[in-house]
């Protein structure tokens, strides 16, 4: 029953819960941003354990690595402050936190009673580069690259959304 | 098979005549207004001469098909025409003294900027009215009937911008629709039972039925309610009570529609549907009651009216009285023989009349006026020989028809002592009233004043303003003469039951006529004789109480006190139907359909649709808030509510 | 030997939380971050599934997953630095303009 892989799965779960609940409870949006890093972390961790190697990897350099990061400096270049208490939030977390508890026992609860006893195994399925890479561009080609598409648009788009605005044209002197 | 009479020519020609008028009136010359006016209506008179010159040749009843009109299985009637011996009389007489009337309205209404409206309308009711005499069904005779009204309304309303005008030809038109109704549900009654409008199918489904003598048939109800419509066209008692508000139009309107031929129209009906009525005795009683009551009433109420016209419409309405006595006793040609010499001499007192208010410059009531034989003689020459003659004083015409009705309304099977009596009080009424009028008109001072003639613009015809009533133009004497002279000898064709000869093959199948000629004529020339002194007595009583103690009629007038004001306001009886029929209907009008059901219901409905539509609205834009957050809480309780939906369906 | 269940309660509570703190935060960049918790939960749901299965679509999914969340966090962090530029402020009520 208690093995490894269930101590380990525990072990980076309670993590990942624990930043995700510290994500709602933190005011202050750096320490959201921590606390979301400490979820993916965990993440990868987990995604560790199912076998999926390449995901993980991908997950922290990609999601924790550089999104995060991006946040964070946005964060830091907006200079956001803490979230002001209102009338409004009071009522929000009032309602919202108990609605949301009782939301996921409800899922975790339905889903506990109906699945098998089937167990994953770790590592089951080895999610090594060459493997997925060769799917990449077998099976899901058309979508790498529409994907590498959307990236050069995404570039644009950011580009010009957060440049500055461009000064007062000289008027013409009529 | 006899050649084709054309008899449509008749009708057609005065419609053309409106047509023309009508279209193209407003831009010509009087000259040429009154041109098309009188070749119409007088060609269509010359015609109807000549139908009547080749009547002997003619298989009658002769039948003329024009156009196919309505033809399904069960139910058929089209646009023909019918001539015998009724129609014949009723069409030399409409057309004849239609044509004298048309040629002096030129001279009345000279001066009248519609001018040309008049003679259009005028030549438009000539149509209907043949095409109502002239049908060979009631359908046809139906849209000449309604088509009549409509003329009516049109010409009484004639100065339409003067409000009593205006309401006076409502009044006419609705008050014919009443009739109209029973008149309606009687020819659905005859659909019913014979299958046919036609007057031959019917006529011959009804010729072999027996007489209803025990309790009321269909016949009966039949016959009732045709004379329900009669009575609306030719104002008899109940709904009479438009021919005095109906003097509000010109005088050759008066003369022609509301004295010689549409009024008649409905004693032209009931003859017609003789047969019928034979057979259904208390349908004859009715008509023959109603007949006489309304002559009576009628009368009494002439005694008092101080307006000229006034005094001639109620005359109108009891000589119809005459006429429906004579239908009701059975004696239809001598109600039709009556309706003949009516027109002759009411169509002459009527223009007449119009002659004498032309003269003073609209001046209508008799108080006014007086002592004019000097200034107007031939109109005073003329106007007596009418006067004579609707009394009843022989050889003119009226003493032959009146005489000849009170006669068969003693002797005739369906008549009794008590219809003759009422009569021959009527008569002595009538002959009282018509002396008077003229004694008040004609003899004594002339009690308008000079002024007057300028400014009375009643009729907005006329004012010479010469200050003295001065003679008509020779285009309205000549009309005159010649009905003076149809006056005096129109009522000839009467002697030795001639006219009864020449209507025989259309009345003679009927049972009434029958029994009359036997009686003994002692007993006739005696009731003669007492009708003619009536009608002296009343010369007599008129001449002392106008000419030679003119003090005396207001010392009456004021010891019957009450009496006398009610009959000079006509009974109230205006006063009686606006409280009970008119205004409950205006305001049941008023508070239901207008307040109720268009206010409350059809305004309220489009305004509450509409203002449900602003209100839901309302509450939904809030979903619009442009807040975000609301944004996101509405799509995170929409796809809750997916997956909740979701995991109900796995978890089933 | 985990069993499959305990991954999908975890996904579900992540995706849960991400949910609670789209709804709950006032502030335009922590909502951000709730979106890309989602995201995250729905990858975990994705590789557990694809481990299950033994099929390799599901970590193939994720990467995919894995890149529009970064363009679409580009592309989002830029508007957030635009609308800051004219509004002056992150509180995601006050930049309720989009109505009709």
């Amino acid at each position: 029953m208690f093995n490894v892989h269930l101590i380990l799965f525990l072990a980076f779960g309670a993590v990942c819960v624990a930043g995700a609940i510290n994500l709602l409870a933190q005011s202050h949006p750096i320490n959201s941003a921590l606390s979301l890093i400490a979820v993916m972390a965990a993440l990868a961790g987990e995604y560790l354990l199912l076998g999926a190697e390449f995901v993980a990897a991908v997950q922290v350099i990609v999601y924790a690595g550089a999104i995060m990061v991006l946040f964070v400096f946005v964060i830091m270049l907006l200079n956001a402050g803490v979230e002001d208490r209102t009338k409004g939030s009071r009522v929000a977390v009032l309602f919202g936190i108990p609605g949301m508890l009782l939301g996921s026992i409800l899922v975790g609860w339905v889903v506990l009673r109906h699945s098998g006893t089937e167990s994953v195994l770790a590592g089951a399925l080895p999610g090594d580069p060459k493997t997925i890479g060769q799917m990449l561009f077998h099976e899901f080609l058309l979508p790498f690259e529409i994907t590498s598409v959307l990236i050069l648009i995404a570039i644009m788009g950011a580009v010009v959304l957060a440049s500055k605005p461009p000064t007062a044209p000289a008027r013409k002197v009529d | 098979m006899t050649s084709s009479l054309n008899l449509w020519l008749i009708p057609v020609l005065p419609l053309a005549g409106a047509a023309i008028n009508g279209f193209l009136g407003k831009k010509s010359s009087r000259t040429a207004v009154s041109t098309i006016g009188l070749v119409f209506s007088g060609a269509a008179f010359a015609w109807a001469l000549s139908v009547a010159w080749r009547f002997s040749v003619v298989s009658l009843p002769y039948q003329e098909y024009i156009a196919h009109w309505i033809r399904i299985t069960g139910f058929s009637a089209d646009f023909a025409l019918y001539l015998d011996q009724l129609s014949l009389v009723m069409l030399l007489v409409v057309t004849g003294v239609g044509f004298l009337i048309h040629i002096y309205s030129v001279g009345y209404m000279w001066d009248d900027p519609s001018y040309y409206r008049f003679f259009s309308y005028l030549n438009l009711f000539m149509f209907f009215m043949l095409t109502l005499i002239l049908a060979n069904n009631y359908l046809l005779m139906f849209i000449g009937w309604e088509g009549v009204g409509l003329a009516s309304y049109l010409l009484i309303g004639f100065w339409f911008t003067k409000d009593s005008a205006a309401s006076a030809g409502k009044k006419a038109f609705i008050v014919n629709r009443i009739g109209d109704f029973g008149f309606l549900i009687g020819l659905f009654l005859i659909i019913q039972h014979f299958g046919s409008l036609n007057f031959t199918d019917v006529f011959d489904k009804v010729r072999p039925l027996s007489t209803e003598t025990s309790g009321a048939g269909f016949l009966t109800a039949i016959g009732i309610l045709l004379m329900v419509g009669a009575c609306g066209k030719s104002a008899q008692i109940p709904l009479y009570v438009w021919l005095p508000d109906a003097m509000e139009g010109p005088t050759p309107v008066s003369a022609l529609i509301h004295a010689a031929t549409m009024v008649t129209a409905g004693v032209y009906m009931v003859s017609r549907s003789h047969m019928i009525f034979e057979r259904a005795p208390q349908a004859l009683m009715v008509v023959a009651v109603i007949g006489t009551l309304t002559a009576l009433f009628a009368a009494t109420i002439g005694i008092t009216q101080t307006d000229i016209k006034k005094v001639l419409a109620y005359s109108t309405v009891s000589q119809l009285g005459y006429m429906f006595m004579a239908c009701g006793v059975g004696a239809f040609s001598a109600g039709i023989f009556h309706l003949m010499t009516h027109a002759f001499f009411k169509g002459l007192l009527f223009l007449a009349a119009g002659s004498v208010i032309h003269a003073v410059g609209g001046e209508q009531d008799m108080r006014k006026m007086g002592g004019l034989r000097s200034y107007i003689p031939w109109t005073f020459l003329t106007m007596g020989i009418a006067t004579l003659a609707i009394a009843g004083i022989p050889p003119f015409a009226g003493f032959w028809s009146k005489d000849e009705i009170l006669w068969k309304a003693f002797s005739s099977e369906h008549g009794s002592w008590v219809f003759w009596l009422i009569g021959v009080v009527t008569a002595f009424i009538t002959s009282f009233y018509m002396f008077r009028l003229l004694f008040m008109t004609f003899f004594g001072d002339y009690h308008g004043t000079q002024v007057d003639a300028h400014g009375h613009a009643a009729h907005g015809h006329d004012d010479h303003g010469h200050g003295e009533p001065h003679e008509s133009p020779m285009v309205m004497l000549v009309p005159l003469m010649i009905l003076a002279l149809l006056s005096v000898v129109g009522g000839l064709v009467g002697i030795g039951n001639r006219f009864d000869h020449f209507l025989e093959p259309v009345f003679g199948s009927g049972v009434a006529e029958a029994a009359g000629e036997a009686a003994s004529s002692v007993q006739e020339y005696l009731l003669m004789g007492v009708s003619v002194t009536v009608a002296v007595l009343g010369f007599i009583l008129a001449y002392l109480l106008y000419v030679s103690k003119p003090y005396l009629p207001q010392k009456i007038a004021d010891s019957l006190g009450s009496f006398y004001d009610a009959v000079l306001n006509k009974y109230y009886i205006d006063e009686l139907y606006a409280k009970l029929f008119v205004k409950p209907l205006v305001d049941g009008s008023t508070s239901i359909l207008w307040q109720g059901v268009d206010r409350k219901v059809i305004d309220d409905t489009v305004n509450n649709a509409a203002d449900g539509a602003r209100r839901v609205s309302d509450e939904v834009r809030h979903m619009q808030s442009g807040n975000l957050r609301s944004y996101a809480g509405w799509i995170a309780a929409g796809s809750a509510v997916v997956l909740g939906y979701m995991i109900w369906l796995g978890v089933r | 030997m985990v069993p499959l269940s305990y991954y999908l309660v975890l996904s579900g509570f992540l995706f849960a939380c991400g949910v609670a703190g789209f709804l709950i935060k006032r502030n335009i960049i922590t909502i951000f971050m709730s979106i890309e918790l989602m995201l995250n939960g729905v990858n975990l749901s994705f590789v557990a599934f694809a481990a299950h299965w033994h099929a390799l679509a599901g970590q193939v999914f994720v990467f995919f997953v894995m890149v529009v969340a970064a363009a679409e966090s580009a592309v989002g962090l830029a508007i957030i630095i635009a609308v800051y530029r004219t509004r002056e402020t992150l509180n995601v009520d006050q930049v309720n303009l989009l109505k009709l």
